[in-house]
């Protein structure tokens, strides 16, 4: 088994994430997390799917991506040159001043953002790799975690490349 | 550029790609481009029920090899068309699937006759496409004749909203369209034709698998070339089943299921296996990880995603089957040395296909699908197209009715749908009405689509149903015999109905063959005649279907007999 990155252009067109998604349901692959947004291009957007699966798994996704007709170009990216990131949000019970304090400071910790405060919760904002995001999590779960949304991975080669 | 309707743009742009027939029926949310069709030469069939239009336009595109096109309006119609686009999908025809949608206002509404074909049809087409204006629609129909017809084919929906029909834009017809995200590989990548090349001419024990990629891409030839060139034996899968003459000396027949004893026997003990345009199914190689364990595999496909989705091989040659065989071929021209004599190979071929035949028990009775199947084929010629429904008569079709002309046979391999054989044997006989035309039939399978009686009768097209009869749906009595200790549930056909009555209530011609005398007669009746035929043939609901590799198990745990 294997964590993988996979980044697609896609036709920036109605329908097409469904298309994207629909195969992944119907040919049964397993995918962790997915995103999509604009890219540089207006005509094209960009899906950044991750997925953890064996080296047979992962080729077929590529090659399944690759043969939708919206789909422009499959690349599986080298985690070693790529820059990836995701971002969370996270609202923890915050009730005592000490708590709050305490979830203040491991934010920082992690470079994270107090971005929202009310009388009983606190929420962060982490951005980073998947696995600094489970971390963070698993330091304060003991607070109690009200909500969390994360992004899924968004993901680019390092270097100048040309596609 | 012109001032068009949707409608008008959209016959004008069908009559561009060269369509001549269609097949259909109209509804509220078509009419528009039905009254276009009022005003063109495309041929318009009008069918009884929507899932026979797309069997027809498959049938069609099968022997055309170019997309047949199919018309239903929105909501039930186009939920009807369903069966007949998986079944296309599935075995790679090409197909253009015209539906008819509720206005663009209306869309998401749960409007009458409302539904979402695109959501339903978006896992078994190509590609689906939903105009929303009628200037779109002439580079939308390029690009649906361009996917459907190119690389491996496919069905495609145009879905067109009931205003974007009527509504009248300026429109311009493309020369040329541009889809970035889609471009077939066509020419092999060299360097894998020569490690194939290697290969090959290292093998001992080679063998070619011949899929429906040979029909698809018209390489008989090629393949023929090939396999003589090397002396090499080739078996098909049931879909490739014609792809190379099956009273070749060099023929073992279909692998499978219910493949060929030799064909199943011979497969697994070859050292190099060349798989040509066959996508390595569980109902032709059995258990995947079972298959080919002993054996170096090339595999020849024009669809990138095919080499390694089922089975993982030494040699992936991408590109389409016509193109590489000509690679093939051209390089080992250069590097071949002909050995002369028989191979050891071609010997215990030879000695295996002899010792299966005796394998191959009749049913006691006068009349069987065997014997039926062995007089077609004697009093049929060999231009003939033949096509199937499915079932036992699909598997004995497999077994005992020799394809001699390449591309005269097909049926529904991969989706397997009962009632498709009727239809799209009156698509092949639109395709080309100077062959005789047969379906080859069982009684649970016809009785689906049989009302395309009144379509064979009046839009006249004499094909013959040589129908099988046992009075049940007999592949799945036979399961229930073989695995389920004879409890028999929901296989009961004995109540009819009798189908020389039908055939006649719809004005066609009925005749029933008691004996292998009677039904050479009605052979050389239905063959003569100017109206379709139904050849009903009463045989015994116990003929089994042998040989049989059951279900989850390898080529080599075929059983031969009950």
């Amino acid at each position: 088994m294997g964590w993988n990155i996979i980044s697609a252009l896609v036709e920036n067109k109605p329908g097409v994430l469904f298309r994207v998604s629909n195969m992944f349901r119907a040919r049964n692959f397993n995918i962790e997390s997915l995103s999509v947004g604009p890219t540089e291009q207006p005509d094209l957007s960009r899906i950044t799917v991750t997925i953890d699966g064996d080296e047979h798994v992962t080729e077929q996704l590529v090659k399944q991506l690759r043969k939708l007709v919206d789909v422009v170009d499959v690349t599986r990216l080298a985690i070693a040159d790529t820059v990836y990131r995701e971002l969370v949000l996270l609202k923890l019970k915050a009730v005592d001043p000490n708590s709050r304090m305490e979830i203040i400071n491991l934010a920082n910790v992690f470079r994270g953002k107090v971005v929202d405060v009310s009388k009983s919760s606190i929420m962060v904002e982490i951005t980073g790799t998947p696995d600094k995001i489970d971390a963070f999590k698993r330091l304060v779960e003991h607070y109690g975690v009200i909500q969390l949304a994360r992004t899924g991975v968004s993901a680019l080669p390092r270097g100048v490349v040309y596609e | 550029m012109v001032e068009l309707t949707g409608s008008q743009a959209l016959i004008r742009a069908l009559e561009k790609e060269g369509t001549s027939v269609a097949f259909g029926m109209p509804g509220g949310a078509n009419l528009p481009m039905y009254d276009e069709l009022t005003r063109s030469n495309i041929r318009h069939v009008l069918v009884r029920h929507e899932q026979s239009a797309a069997h027809m336009a498959d049938g069609y595109g099968r022997i055309k090899r170019k997309a047949g096109v199919c018309f239903a309006t929105s909501g039930p119609g186009a939920t009807n068309l369903v069966t007949g686009i998986g079944t296309a999908y599935m075995d790679s025809a090409p197909m253009v699937a015209i539906t008819g949608q509720v206005p663009r206002a209306m869309i998401g509404r749960d409007a009458f006759q409302e539904c979402d074909i695109i959501g339903i049809c978006t896992s078994i087409t190509k590609y689906c496409f939903q105009p929303r204006s009628a200037a779109e629609i002439p580079e939308i129909v390029k690009k649906g004749f361009y996917v459907a017809e190119s690389g491996r084919p496919g069905p495609v929906l145009i879905d067109v909203p009931k205003d974007v029909q009527q509504e009248v834009q300026d429109v311009t017809f493309p020369e040329l369209i541009r889809m970035r995200g889609y471009s077939p590989h066509i020419d092999p990548d060299i360097e894998q034709v020569e490690r194939a090349v290697d290969l090959l001419l290292k093998a001992e024990r080679p063998m070619i698998m011949a899929g429906g990629g040979v029909h698809i891409s018209g390489a008989f030839h090629e393949l023929q070339v090939l396999a003589e060139m090397l002396m090499i034996p080739v078996v098909t899968t049931f879909k490739g089943k014609g792809a190379f003459p099956e009273n070749h000396s060099l023929a073992l027949g279909p692998i499978g299921m219910h493949g060929h004893a030799e064909a199943n026997k011979l497969i697994i003990e070859s050292d190099v296996l060349l798989a040509i345009g066959a996508r390595f199914s569980d109902r032709s190689v059995g258990k995947f990880e079972e298959f080919g364990q002993n054996m170096k595999i090339i595999h020849i496909d024009i669809d990138p995603a095919e080499i390694g989705k089922n089975k993982q091989v030494d040699v992936p040659v991408v590109g389409d089957v016509k193109a590489s065989l000509r690679a093939l071929v051209k390089m080992l021209t250069k590097r071949i040395v002909k050995k002369d004599g028989e191979s050891n190979w071609i010997k215990h071929i030879n000695e295996v296909r002899e010792a299966m035949q005796s394998t191959y028990k009749d049913h006691p009775r006068e009349i069987t699908a065997k014997k039926s199947l062995k007089k077609l084929r004697e009093l049929l010629p060999p231009e003939a197209i033949v096509t199937t429904e499915v079932g036992q008569c699909q598997m004995w079709t497999s077994l005992f009715f020799d394809v001699i002309h390449p591309g005269t046979f097909f049926s529904s391999t991969g989706l397997g749908t009962m009632g498709f054989g009727f239809p799209a044997s009156i698509g092949a006989k639109a395709a080309k009405p100077e062959v005789p035309v047969v379906d080859i039939a069982g009684d649970g399978s016809f009785n689906m689509t049989e009302n395309s009686l009144a379509v064979a009768v009046n839009d006249n097209f004499p094909v013959i149903v040589f129908l099988m009869n046992n009075q049940s749906l007999g592949m799945v009595a036979q399961w229930q015999r073989l695995f389920y200790d004879r409890r028999y549930i929901g296989i009961d056909l004995k109540g009819g109905p009798d189908f020389v009555k039908i055939a006649d209530a719809y004005g066609a011609q009925g005749i029933r063959a008691q004996s292998m005398e009677e039904l050479d007669k009605a052979i050389r009746t239905a063959l003569k005649s100017d109206v379709a035929t139904v050849i009903d043939i009463p045989i015994d609901p116990e003929e089994d279907v042998f040989p049989f590799v059951a279900p989850g198990t390898g080529l080599k745990d075929m059983i031969t007999a009950a």
